[in-house]
This record gives structure tokens, sequence and C-alpha cells, in this order.
């Protein structure tokens, strides 16, 4: 097996998708190579991060949850704050902006939590463009106030009711529907997965997260932290989060993977801890599936984390050690999602709770001098209702 | 079991040789392996001069609705590989026509490359389409396929531009040349300009061209095949046996022929 072909993280990656998309896909790698050193374009994006979306985002000391949990010091990287309340403006506005410079007409997305295909519709508004966002129907349920919101922005939503109903399947079915229509329409996927390039683009637009937060905490502890951790369905949080620190060898990288219900369980979504390497999407990565390579209806309740395969350049970073994955259960979620809401007044996503789980079980085994700084991925407004439910207190939205 | 000592038949060549070829695909397992064997030797006796034998995949992005639930209703009922092959090592004793597989990477990846073509050396089969593997990617799967005889199908599709001389001149077997954009499934009219695709293509390679995606009736049958070396039927055929399920022999050889029948018309 070759390793040194473009797009791939070692052996992960690659572009396997049908050959009506292959031409295309290369246009995108080719407009991304040419417009990524474009002064023009860079300029203009950097101006839509500060006027638009409010970067840089805040590296913000949770003084009292460090306090509470005793050990080490806790800063939380709130990409919550920004326009559209996540990460995912920082990818959109980046791919929306390429698409409008090869001259598309249309953006199409697939999307779990909805907050990709917000950010997708906010960006398509912002610069003029069509957009039709494809959801699981089930996602479309559990996140209505989403899909009124994309809708409110001028988009088209088609709920997916192909497979699993859920994010996988729309991703699926945004293919499917580039395949039908390709000549003016740009497929802006929302996650670091995907044939290449999308992993590298939505990565490279991400790596803004990690690229101000390794400024911020050095300004403000005068040295690196020594974790940093963010929660991980497809992983573009974690892989904007991770990408600057991956030389500071002594930063340890963790991403948390969904459990659900526990990995021991069916029910859960958790790749690395119990995927095995396959081919699906257009790359090669891990992926939860049986035997024969069927890939494996996954469960959680976070539908942005509701995915059964990885970003390829986690796989890798998986495979040589360099970053650890740790599953966190809907429960442990939860909590996690009531405790930062209760201690800090920040009510985070439920997919941002993953990791914020993580930091309550490490942070009390650390020093004082050490810090972790958690990706808050995303606020948590849309998940109130769905929570109030985990605990029994139905809610009207 | 001497029958497979004729190993000319079962060559991807010899569904060409009598003239346009018609192609019949169907899922395996839809509606259970036992019929599939079955409309395998129905659709042979029919007339089908080559067929693609579908190995079901959970989340077949170039599939359209149709073939969409026929995967899920195979899976549903257990149709694995290993099962599958059974299946065909049973078919191929009365059965001597060029049969191929149709599925996606991760089926074969998972079972073992290595593994799964040495099955289809055993079984005679002697092609293989993937639809999720591009040119840029195929090395890989052909190295190991080629040990065992096996050729990986090319697909050329209406976008492929600039790319069709590279992927004609390296292609074995057949080219499968995909009609139009979008998913499988059956379309009312064709639109892109097949005959000057089909020219492209034959400026860089002799080997027979067959026109799928879209094609459902004998009329459709014909011109494809007209302008090309065969015709590629999937949906219509699966339709017919959603409609009939475990039933679907009779109305499964009419439409065969009369499909056949046109291709031999053009």
């Amino acid at each position: 097996m070759t390793t040194k072909r473009k797009g791939r993280y070692g052996n992960h990656g690659g572009q396997y998708i049908p050959e009506i998309l292959m031409n295309a896909v290369l246009e995108v790698e080719a407009a991304y190579e040419q417009y990524k050193k474009d002064p023009a374009f860079i300029a203009e994006l950097e101006d839509l991060q500060v006027h638009y979306t409010g970067r840089p985002s805040l590296l913000y000391y949770a003084k009292h949850m460090s306090e509470d949990l005793g050990g080490a010091k806790i800063y939380l990287k709130r990409e919550d704050l920004n326009h559209t309340g996540s990460h995912k403006i920082n990818n959109v506005l980046g791919q929306v902006l390429l698409a409008q410079r090869m001259g598309k007409k249309r953006i199409i997305a697939e999307t779990g939590a909805g907050q990709h295909g917000v950010a997708a519709a906010t960006a398509a508004a912002l610069l003029g463009m069509e957009c039709e966002i494809f959801m699981g129907k089930e996602d479309t349920e559990r996140q209505a106030l989403n899909v009124y919101r994309m809708e409110l922005l001028g988009a088209k939503v088609h709920p997916v009711t192909s497979g699993t109903m859920t994010l996988k399947d729309a991703v699926s079915e945004t293919l499917r529907e580039w395949t039908r229509r390709v000549d003016d329409t740009y497929y802006a996927m929302g996650s670091a997965v995907g044939p290449h390039p999308f992993p590298m683009i939505v990565r490279d637009f991400q790596s803004i997260i990690s690229k101000e937060t390794r400024a911020q905490i050095l300004k403000a502890e005068g040295k690196l932290p020594s974790m940093v951790m963010a929660c991980v369905g497809g992983g573009s949080n974690a892989i904007g989060m991770f990408h600057h620190f991956i030389p500071d060898e002594g930063v340890q990288l963790v991403g948390c993977e969904a459990a659900g219900l526990g990995i021991e369980t069916k029910e859960h979504a958790a790749t690395l801890a119990k995927g095995t390497p396959g081919i699906f999407h257009g790359m090669r990565s891990y992926f939860v599936q049986n035997e024969y390579g069927q890939i494996a209806p996954v469960y959680s309740i976070s539908a942005g984390l509701d995915y059964p395969g990885i970003g390829p350049e986690h796989s890798y970073l998986h495979d040589t050690g360099r970053a650890t994955y740790v599953p966190i259960t809907d429960e442990e979620a939860v909590t996690a999602f009531e405790y930062l809401s209760r201690t800090e007044g920040i009510i985070p996503a439920i997919e941002s709770a993953h990791a914020v789980a993580q930091a309550m079980k490490v942070a009390p085994t650390m020093g004082r001098d050490e810090s972790i700084i958690i990706c808050l991925s995303g606020r948590g407004d849309k998940d109130v209702a769905a929570m109030a439910k985990y605990r029994g207190r139905e809610i009207h939205e | 079991m001497s029958k497979l000592a004729y190993t000319d038949n079962f060559d991807i060549q010899a569904a060409f040789a009598k003239g346009k070829a018609f192609i019949g695909f169907l899922t395996a397992g839809d509606p259970n392996l036992e019929a599939t064997a079955r409309y395998i030797q129905t659709m042979a006796q029919a007339g089908a001069d080559l067929i693609e034998i579908g190995i079901p995949f959970s989340d077949p992005v170039a599939e359209g609705e149709v073939i969409q639930r026929a995967s899920e209703r195979a899976l549903a009922k257990g149709a694995l590989t290993d099962a599958i092959f059974d299946m065909v090592a049973q078919v191929r004793e009365t059965v001597t026509i060029p049969l191929v597989f149709m599925t996606y990477l991760n089926p074969v990846y998972v079972y073992g490359t290595d593994r799964f073509f040495k099955r289809c050396k055993a079984l005679q089969i002697r092609g293989i389409i993937v639809p999720d593997l591009p040119y840029e990617e195929k090395e890989e799967l052909e190295t190991v396929a080629a040990t065992y005889g096996v050729t990986v199908i090319s697909l050329i599709a209406p976008t492929s531009e600039q790319r069709i001389g590279r992927i004609a001149k390296e292609a074995k077997g057949f080219i499968y040349c995909v009609s139009s954009l979008g998913v499988t499934g059956v379309r009312k009219n064709i639109t892109t300009d097949i005959e000057s695709l089909v020219g492209t293509i034959k400026k860089y390679t002799d080997i027979p061209v067959a026109i799928g995606f879209g094609i459902a009736e004998p009329e459709q049958a014909k011109a494809m095949a007209a302008v090309s070396d065969g015709a590629i039927v999937g949906s219509a055929i699966v339709k017919i046996i959603e409609a009939y399920g475990d039933k679907a022999e009779t109305p499964l050889a009419e439409y065969v022929k009369s499909m056949k029948n046109a291709v031999s018309q053009a």
C-alpha cells in the first residue's frame, strides 16, 4: 500500500468517490491551492472573521470549575461565542468564499445537529448564494429549531429518509445530490471528512482555533498547556484545536468520542474505540462496521457526534499515538452540560460537553501548575429541550 | 464441476463476441439468495450476455432509491459476502455466461482484498465494478485483482472530460459508460450526447463500451446499443424483482428477452 500519495495521512485519506464527481473534486483542490495563497482571498476571509464572526474568540479561564475540581487550571476556548454559535462558521466562510471565487452559484451541505447547516445557510445568505441542506429526518426532529433557522436564512432543508436517517445518511444524500447537479454546485463539507481535499480544507479553516489559542495561553500562563481537548464526531473542531499544537510534543491532545449508552453496548458512536479500518464516504479511515464491511448504525444523544466514521487525520494521530481518544457516555456528557452551566454560567453544546466531561475526570489528577484547554465548540441553546427531556421534563421549544 | 474447465465462456469478452450485449444487474439476496440464484439462471436463459451481481452495501452512495431499497432488503435478509459466494458457486454449475460482481470498496476491503479475489477466481468471476473507486485510486485494488485474473472495470462519466483518455487507455474488459449525471435509476430521457462521448472513448481504446444508468425501455436500450457495444440495465430489473418478490421469473424472463431483442436490432 502506498502511503505517499496526496491527501494521505499515513494510510488514511484518499479520494474514493464516484467517477462523476472526480473532476469536481480535482477542481476544488486546484482552486483551493490557488486561493489559499491569494492575498485578496486571505484579506477578505480575515475581514469576515473579525467583523462578521467576531474573532478572535476568547480564551476564558474557568476559575470556579478549576477551583471546584482542584488540580489543573481549566481554560475554555469560546468558539460558542462565534456568530451562529459554533466553530462551524470558521469553515463555511472559507469554503463559501472559495465557491464564490470558483464561480459556483449554489451551496449544498449535510448537517447533523444543524450547526453546520445553520453556518452554511448564513454564509450563503451573506455571500448571495443559493443553499440546500440535507439533514437526517431523525435529526430534523431532534433539532427542529435549527431547521427553522436555516429556512429563515433562506436555505431549503431536505429531510433525509434513507438508512438510519442521521448524519451518515445526510452525507450520502448530499454526495448523491452533487452527482445530480455538479456544474454550478459546491459541496461545503462540514467536518474534516470525505475525499481529499476536504479533510485538509476543513482543517486549514478550523486551525485558526489553535493558532489563536496557542498565542492566548502563552500570554496568560507564559507556557504551553499540558493538555488540549475537544469533542470528536467527524472531528473538525478537534483537528482545528489540535493543529498548531501537534509539533508541541509536551502538549497532550485528547479527542472525546460519543460513547452513547456505553462502548460495551451497541448504542455508541465511538469510532476509534470500537471501529476498524475501512473505506467510506470518500476516505480511508476507521469506521464502526461489521466483519463484512457493512457500516453499523451508531447512536449518541448528540446529533453532531452521531457519525460512524472519523476524519482521516484523526485516524493517523490515533495510529501514531500523537493524540489520544477517549469515550464519553451520554450520562457523563449531560452531567458536564449541567455542571458547566451551574459553575461558570456557560451552557455548552451537548457535543462540547463531551470534552468538558473528560476535563472533569482528569483535572483533579493533575497539578495546579498545569493547564487544560477545552474547545467549547458550540453553545447549548439548541440542546436545552433535549436535556430537559433526558432528565424527565417535557418542554415545548 | 467439470463445466468449469471451459473457461472462455466466462471471460468478459465472451459477452461481446456475438454482437451487441445486453447486461443485467440484480442485487444478491433480494428478496433472498435462493431467489437470486434462480433469477440469474432466468436472465441467462432469456438472453443476458453478462450479469452483474450486486453485493449489497449498507450505504450505496452511487445508487438511487430503487437499488438502495434492494440493498436494504437483502441485508435485512442476511445476504452477507460469504453467503453470496456460496450462492454463486451453486449458480456456476449451470450458468456459463460471464458474471461480474458489483459492489462498493468497503465490503471488499474489509473482507480482505486478497481473500475476496481468491474466491472470485474459484467462482470464475472475471470482473468487478466498484462505483466508489475512481481511476486515481484503482491501482491498489487492481494489482490484487489481476493476480486472480479479475478485471476491475473502469467507469467513464459525462463529467470525465480531459480524464477520458487516461482512463480509457488503461481500461480492461469493457468500459462502463455512465449515460447521465446523478445516481442509478430509471430515466425518461437521456440527454447526454452519448454518441460523442462514446466516440471520444473509442479514440483511445478498442475494448467494448457499454452504456448504463437510466435505461429501462427497449427503445432506450436499442438507441444506446446503436451507438455503443451494449446496454446495462439495473434499476428496471430490480423494480421487477421488487414488485414480484419471490415469483419474478416470468416477468423477468419476458423483460430480459424484450431488452435483448431490442439490443440485437441496434
